[in-house]
């Protein structure tokens, strides 16, 4: 970061904190798709997290040709399915190991929650709207329609990843397993330090991330070409969950749940794309 | 280490020691001049002659491509090898005999030259426990994110930090997995004798992303994943750059 910038953002970071605080509530009644998880149970000591099938457990049928066409859309969503993705992200960015990774909202761990009822909104909620409301945010994007292909492919593949799942029945390694607030609260000026040293080198000191040719490979983490205000990522607890079990990159539970909450405010205390405008969304 | 067979040791020895008795001192830091000719302290022998004369580097000998790797990244390397970070009996004292502006000289000059260049290819589909598995899935129940995830779409690497498998040989790859992945003591038993502890040998990436996914790689983990990027071979067609390569 220059100087200058280091100078404006130093001035702008109280300001730009109260608006990330500000998100942590629900701000309009769209942001229902992405409220936050009720909490998994923790995984009983000296049991495994799920194992979900392996890929050559995929049959070749026409239904295995759908769940790998899910797959596919999954890693490649910017590249796969351009007319929906408004950001340059990959669902797989937030869901790690192809969406296997426990404690990284894994696919195996959600498709079983669904259909769910929601108090708050008295509304029932699908497993398709639960995608279409991360295509909105997390994606900055048009969510597709229900009965479209491109739905119809990622919810096979969810439904074939959960295959050996008890319906209904909460998974420990569901959602993020954000770790609870720190006492003392969090401190953005810590997290630009633990963003300095710990993630700069990957998702750069602009926070846009790193392409080959046209290829993200690593996402951007604010900026024009990341999830937006909606999303759950959004919400300091949910990033600092992301953050602790699954960064950095293969490293992931190093650091102090601290160093997570102080660094997942920092990133959510940068400018970012709003809500697109629903029916005035356009692709780049 | 590449070294333990000692023929080619032997060979790169008296090769160099032949190049660098020709070698005349290079004037002021001039990167080409290094490369052929070697620094001004004969110690620092001439590159090409175990980087190759095109910088892509010697497989036999495990010497690797220096040619397009980022200036920033060659310079570290240099920097690690003179420091004792990354240990190496034949580049630690070229290294050392290199002073600064020649190593900043050399390191832009061999960035100058083409960068590895790899077909995109179509969605590939790796076999479970494969080389292409490790590379383009990972091991993530052991930690081990996929290395094109760090190393770049067909290993073309990213940015300054994160260097090329691709143009890379199995050799070179193997002998750098295992210079980080060290090995624990052994005590004697009934699989045989003790054997002491190999502490690892490279010791220079940046917070220890690198090498806690080469101690987590068993040998035949090593070998396969290092003839994968060895064997993505190299393009010299213009890349189209808005293509997508997809994971
Ligand atoms: C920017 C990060 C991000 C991206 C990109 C992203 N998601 Fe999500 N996803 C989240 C968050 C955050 C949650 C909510 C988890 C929570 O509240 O604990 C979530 C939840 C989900 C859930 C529900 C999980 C459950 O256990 O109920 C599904 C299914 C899902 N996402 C699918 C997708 C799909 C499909 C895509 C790509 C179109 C995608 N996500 C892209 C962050 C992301
Ligand atoms: C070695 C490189 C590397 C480092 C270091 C790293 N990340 Fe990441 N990060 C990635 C990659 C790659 C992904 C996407 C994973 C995928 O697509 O499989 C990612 C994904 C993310 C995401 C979700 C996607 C998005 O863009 O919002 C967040 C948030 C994130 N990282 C935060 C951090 C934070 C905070 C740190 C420092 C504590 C950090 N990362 C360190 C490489 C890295
Ligand atoms: C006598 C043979 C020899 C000569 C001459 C030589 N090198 Fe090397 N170089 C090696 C070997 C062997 C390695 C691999 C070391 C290892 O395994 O860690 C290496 C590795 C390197 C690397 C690390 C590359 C990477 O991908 O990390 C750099 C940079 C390098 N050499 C630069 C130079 C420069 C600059 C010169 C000329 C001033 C030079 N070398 C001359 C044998 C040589
Ligand atoms: C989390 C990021 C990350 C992942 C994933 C990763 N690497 Fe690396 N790797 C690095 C970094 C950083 C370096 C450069 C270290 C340095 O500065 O010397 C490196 C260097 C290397 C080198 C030395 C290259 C040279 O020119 O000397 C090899 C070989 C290598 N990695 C192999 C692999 C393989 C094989 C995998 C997959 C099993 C892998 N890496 C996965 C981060 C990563």
């Amino acid at each position: 970061m220059t100087t200058t910038l280091r100078r404006l953002t130093a001035a702008l970071l109280p300001l730009l904190a109260a608006h990330a605080m500000a998100a942590d509530s629900p701000r309009n009644a769209r942001l229902d798709d992405q409220t936050q998880l009720p909490k998994a149970p923790a995984r009983p000591a000296g049991k495994a997290y799920f194992q979900p099938p392996a890929e050559a457990d995929i049959p070749n049928n026409a239904y295995g040709d759908l769940v790998r066409r899910g797959q596919d859309l999954f890693m490649n969503t910017r590249a796969l399915a351009p007319e929906y993705v408004g950001n340059e992200m990959n669902c797989v960015n937030c869901h790690i190991d192809r969406g296997r990774k426990a404690n990284s909202a894994p696919l195996w761990a959600a498709y079983t929650m669904y259909p769910a009822f929601r108090k708050k909104n008295n509304k029932v909620n699908t497993f398709v709207e639960r995608m279409q409301g991360c295509f909105q945010f997390s994606m900055n994007g048009k969510a597709p329609a229900a009965d479209s292909e491109v739905l119809a492919a990622l919810t096979a593949y969810a439904y074939w990843m959960s295959g050996g799942v008890p319906i209904g029945k909460v998974q420990p390694g569901r959602g993020f397993d954000e770790p609870p607030p720190p006492r003392g609260g969090y401190d953005i000026a810590r997290g630009q330090q633990v963003y300095e040293k710990q993630c700069a080198l990957c998702h750069g000191d602009d926070g846009a991330g790193r392409k080959v040719g046209a290829t993200s490979v690593f996402p951007p983490l604010w900026g024009k070409d990341s999830y937006n205000w909606g999303a759950g990522m959004h919400r300091i607890n949910t990033a600092a969950g992301f953050i602790q079990h699954n960064m950095p990159l293969g490293r992931g539970e190093t650091l102090s749940d601290q160093e997570a909450w102080d660094v997942a405010a920092y990133i959510n205390a940068h400018e970012r794309p709003q809500d697109p405008p629903p029916g005035q969304w356009r692709h780049r | 280490m590449f070294i333990s067979p000692a023929r080619p040791l032997a060979l790169t020895l008296c090769l160099s020691a032949s190049l660098a008795a020709l070698s005349v001192p290079a004037r002021a830091a001039d990167g080409e001049a290094i490369i052929q000719k070697g620094g001004a302290n004969p110690a620092a022998m001439p590159c090409m002659s175990c980087h190759g004369a095109d910088g892509k580097g010697m497989a036999a000998g495990g010497f690797p491509r220096l040619a397009g790797l980022p200036e920033a990244y060659i310079a570290k390397q240099l920097a690690d090898f003179k420091a004792g970070r990354r240990e190496n009996p034949l580049m630690q004292p070229i290294a050392q005999a290199l002073d600064a502006a020649e190593a900043a000289a050399v390191a832009m000059a061999y960035a100058a030259l083409p960068k590895v260049q790899v077909k995109a290819g179509p969605l590939e589909r790796p076999k479970e426990g494969s080389g292409a598995w490790l590379a383009l899935r990972g091991a993530w129940d052991r930690n081990i994110p996929e290395c094109t995830l760090c190393h770049g779409p067909a290993g073309v690497g990213v940015g300054d930090a994160f260097p090329p498998l691709a143009g890379q040989s199995a050799e070179y790859i193997e002998a750098q997995l295992r210079a980080w992945r060290a090995s624990p003591a052994r005590l004697a038993g009934k699989k045989g004798k003790a054997v002491a502890a190999v502490p690892p040998t490279r010791r220079n990436d940046p917070n220890g992303l690198m090498q806690h996914i080469a101690a987590d790689l068993s040998e035949a983990e090593i070998k396969a994943v290092s003839a994968y990027f060895a064997g993505l071979g190299e393009t010299t067609e213009p890349l189209d750059a808005s293509q997508h390569r997809l994971r």
